[in-house]
């Protein structure tokens, strides 16, 4: 029986694990360099994670609206500044045929009273008519007929505690009742929608108890205008003819669009991204320091030996391939304990402050190729100081 | 002799081990260029074994650096088991390194590979055979410097004399047929040095390898079949011992 050519190729080739020998018969020399990578991986998990998290926690709300195309005034910048348009704007869009349905929505931050220590905090606040579908969660459209009650609101149960118990008390059977602008207004319901970088808790009311708790509202007057489409409707197109149909008075934005503006104003308009990038660099930059420190001195240590391998007739090139084989396995063994690590710190910051931070495969694999570059980069760098290793000054 | 005769690179089929003729070499530049080696002479036969001697200083490693294509050929010519090394390529010397063994005086063993690594490291550089039959090879050259027993030592774990007896193991591992030793008694006591020497005799003439070694040591000068003493760079044939096999050494 004949092997294949590659295989009996393959056995030719395998060598001494000369980079593994290397690196584990130096104990805590991998120990310092392996904490070192895996300090930096946690550094660029905790830090893109946050800021993953953050922008997507910006948009909670808006994920959760039943819709395909949104109007919105174009002075409104994002979810915390929330500009009104004139009403008949989305009563116009119904002219398109592709148009199946409209909701007309109120958004604004109000102050709610913490029904317990009776300091007020800012909650957003969405008003709405019961009988139109909002949220693509059907659960919602019992709670909402609730709200034809003049002064009911549906309390988010995920709201910072800041708010009060309501939850707890609201749960407990107690009637649980509030103040808004100096009107009083009681829960009807517990909903659950999640807090959001702009709002620390939610509340849904209808449009007529959310224009009295805020009468300055000019009539005629809506922030968002949701806008349903016949299926099989192309999104785009529908845009388009809408944005041209439509005066400059407001803007027309896919459902996608609606949360990109809202996660592009955190990113852009404010150093969140920033300093969260930053932060990632950082540890990018850290680990490339230790793990070059690592293997320079790896190498220098063990230039004597290089210099007798190349006397022996070994390639330069093959010498590099075991320092680039050492960066190698430094980042695949840093990079284990950080995905773990990474795991857990996620869990304790989900259960800590409700940012929706998980480990998802883009960034698994950004960290990863971010430690695979800084091992690589200063395995490259140590490198040179290979060259160095002169045979010729070993005897 | 006469020093304009051609130099006969062969004897009968085989190439001549070392072929030199003319060899200068020179360090620094300038006002501080100073000549090692002047006009040096020397050929060595397949299998022979020859001992170098001199004052420190006077050009016995350089000349071993020469021969063993770590350094590239300033003046004259090298001819090393059959290829030029004046104006070779520096990847041509590498080749030809893998037919050369070189033992060193500090041994320079690869720490963190073990005695039974560090030999199949002269091994690996066969072409053609498998893991198995390289490692295989590793241990029969330990088990023939007696050191059967310590495969799986570190070099940190092993005497002095074990230590050089791996060397010699790594170095003939990768069938040389020119093995270089730079004083490799030098760190251990005259009986064990004794040992190794003869051992490294014994086991190049059953390779037929020449030997070319540099020594300090006047207890292992009857090994040889050729003494030869080097000073100022110059060679000279020390007549006390030299008892040639092959073809004598020209001055």
């Amino acid at each position: 029986m004949t092997a294949p050519r590659w295989l009996a190729g393959l056995v030719q080739s395998r060598r001494i694990p000369l980079a593994w020998l290397l690196l584990t018969r130096q104990p805590v020399r991998l120990a310092v360099a392996l904490a070192g990578i895996s300090f930096a991986g946690i550094l660029m998990f905790m830090q893109l994670g946050f800021r993953d998290g953050l922008f997507d926690a910006s948009v909670t709300i808006h994920r959760l609206f039943d819709a395909d195309l949104v109007l919105i005034s174009p002075r409104s910048t994002s979810s915390v500044s929330m500009a009104g348009f004139p009403r008949r704007r989305l009563v116009q869009a119904m002219a398109d045929p592709a148009v199946e349905g409209i909701t007309p929505v109120h958004w604004n931050l109000l102050l709610w009273r913490n029904p317990q220590t009776r300091g007020t905090r800012s909650i957003l606040a969405l008003g709405f008519e019961p009988s139109d579908p909002l949220f693509t969660d059907p659960s919602l459209a019992p709670k909402a007929r609730l709200l034809t009650q003049k002064g009911r609101v549906l309390f988010d149960q995920q709201s910072r505690p800041e708010f009060g118990p309501v939850a707890q008390w609201f749960k407990a059977g107690r009637t649980v009742e509030s103040e808004i602008a100096g009107k009083r207004v009681r829960v009807a319901e517990l909903v659950g929608l999640g807090t959001s970088f702009g709002a620390d808790g939610n509340l849904l009311t209808s449009s007529e108890t959310f224009l009295e708790l805020l009468p300055n509202t000019p009539p005629g007057s809506i922030e968002v205008g949701l806008i349903r489409l016949h299926p099989g409707s192309d999104l785009a197109e529908v845009q388009q003819r809408l944005q041209a149909l439509l005066p400059d008075d407001v803007r027309v934005l896919t459902k996608q669009g609606f949360i990109a503006f809202e996660q592009d104003y955190w990113r852009t308009s404010t150093s969140i991204g920033f300093i969260f990038s930053l932060g990632a660099a950082m540890g990018f930059v850290v680990g490339c320091v230790i793990v070059y420190q690592v293997l320079y001195s790896d190498v220098s240590d063990h230039l004597p030996e290089y210099a007798t391998l190349m006397a022996m007739g070994y390639r330069l090139p093959s010498l590099l391939g075991v320092v680039a084989r050492e960066g190698l396995l430094l980042a695949v063994f840093g990079y284990l304990p950080a995905y773990a690590a990474g795991q857990g710190l996620y869990a304790l910051v989900r259960s800590a402050t409700q940012l929706p931070v998980a480990m998802d495969t883009t960034r698994a694999t950004t960290v990863f190729t971010m430690i695979l570059v800084m091992c690589m980069a200063s395995a490259a760098l140590a490198m040179r100081k290979l060259a160095d290793a002169d045979p010729a000054e070993i005897f | 002799m006469v020093a304009s005769a051609p130099i006969q690179l062969r004897s009968g089929s085989e190439p001549l081990a070392i072929a030199i003729e003319g060899l200068s070499h020179w360090y620094g530049s300038g006002s501080t260029r100073r000549q090692v080696l002047q006009q040096v002479e020397l050929r060595v036969a397949p299998g022979e074994v020859v001992l170098l001697t001199g004052p420190s200083g006077c050009g016995k490693t350089t000349l071993l650096t020469l021969v063993g294509a770590l350094r590239q050929v300033q003046e004259g010519s090298v001819a090393v088991l059959g290829q030029e090394l004046q104006a070779a390529s520096r990847a041509s010397r590498q080749r030809l390194r893998r037919s050369i063994g070189m033992i060193f005086q500090g041994h320079n063993l690869l720490r963190c590979l073990t005695a039974e690594q560090n030999v199949q490291m002269g091994s690996d550089l066969l072409p053609g055979l498998s893991y198995r039959a390289r490692r295989d090879q590793a241990r029969e050259w330990l088990r023939a410097v007696g050191l059967g027993d310590e495969l799986h030592k570190l070099p940190h774990d092993l005497s002095g004399g074990q230590k050089q007896r791996v060397a010699i193991a790594r170095a003939l591992a990768a069938h040389p047929r020119l093995l270089l030793a730079d004083e490799p008694t030098a760190a251990l006591d005259s009986q064990t040095g004794r040992e190794v020497v003869e051992l490294l005799r014994r086991l190049a003439r059953d390779q037929r390898c020449a030997v070319l070694m540099v020594t300090h040591d006047p207890r292992i000068l009857d090994i040889a079949d050729r003494l030869l003493r080097m000073e100022d760079g110059r060679l000279q044939e020390d007549p006390a011992i030299s008892q040639p096999v092959g073809l004598h050494s020209v001055r």
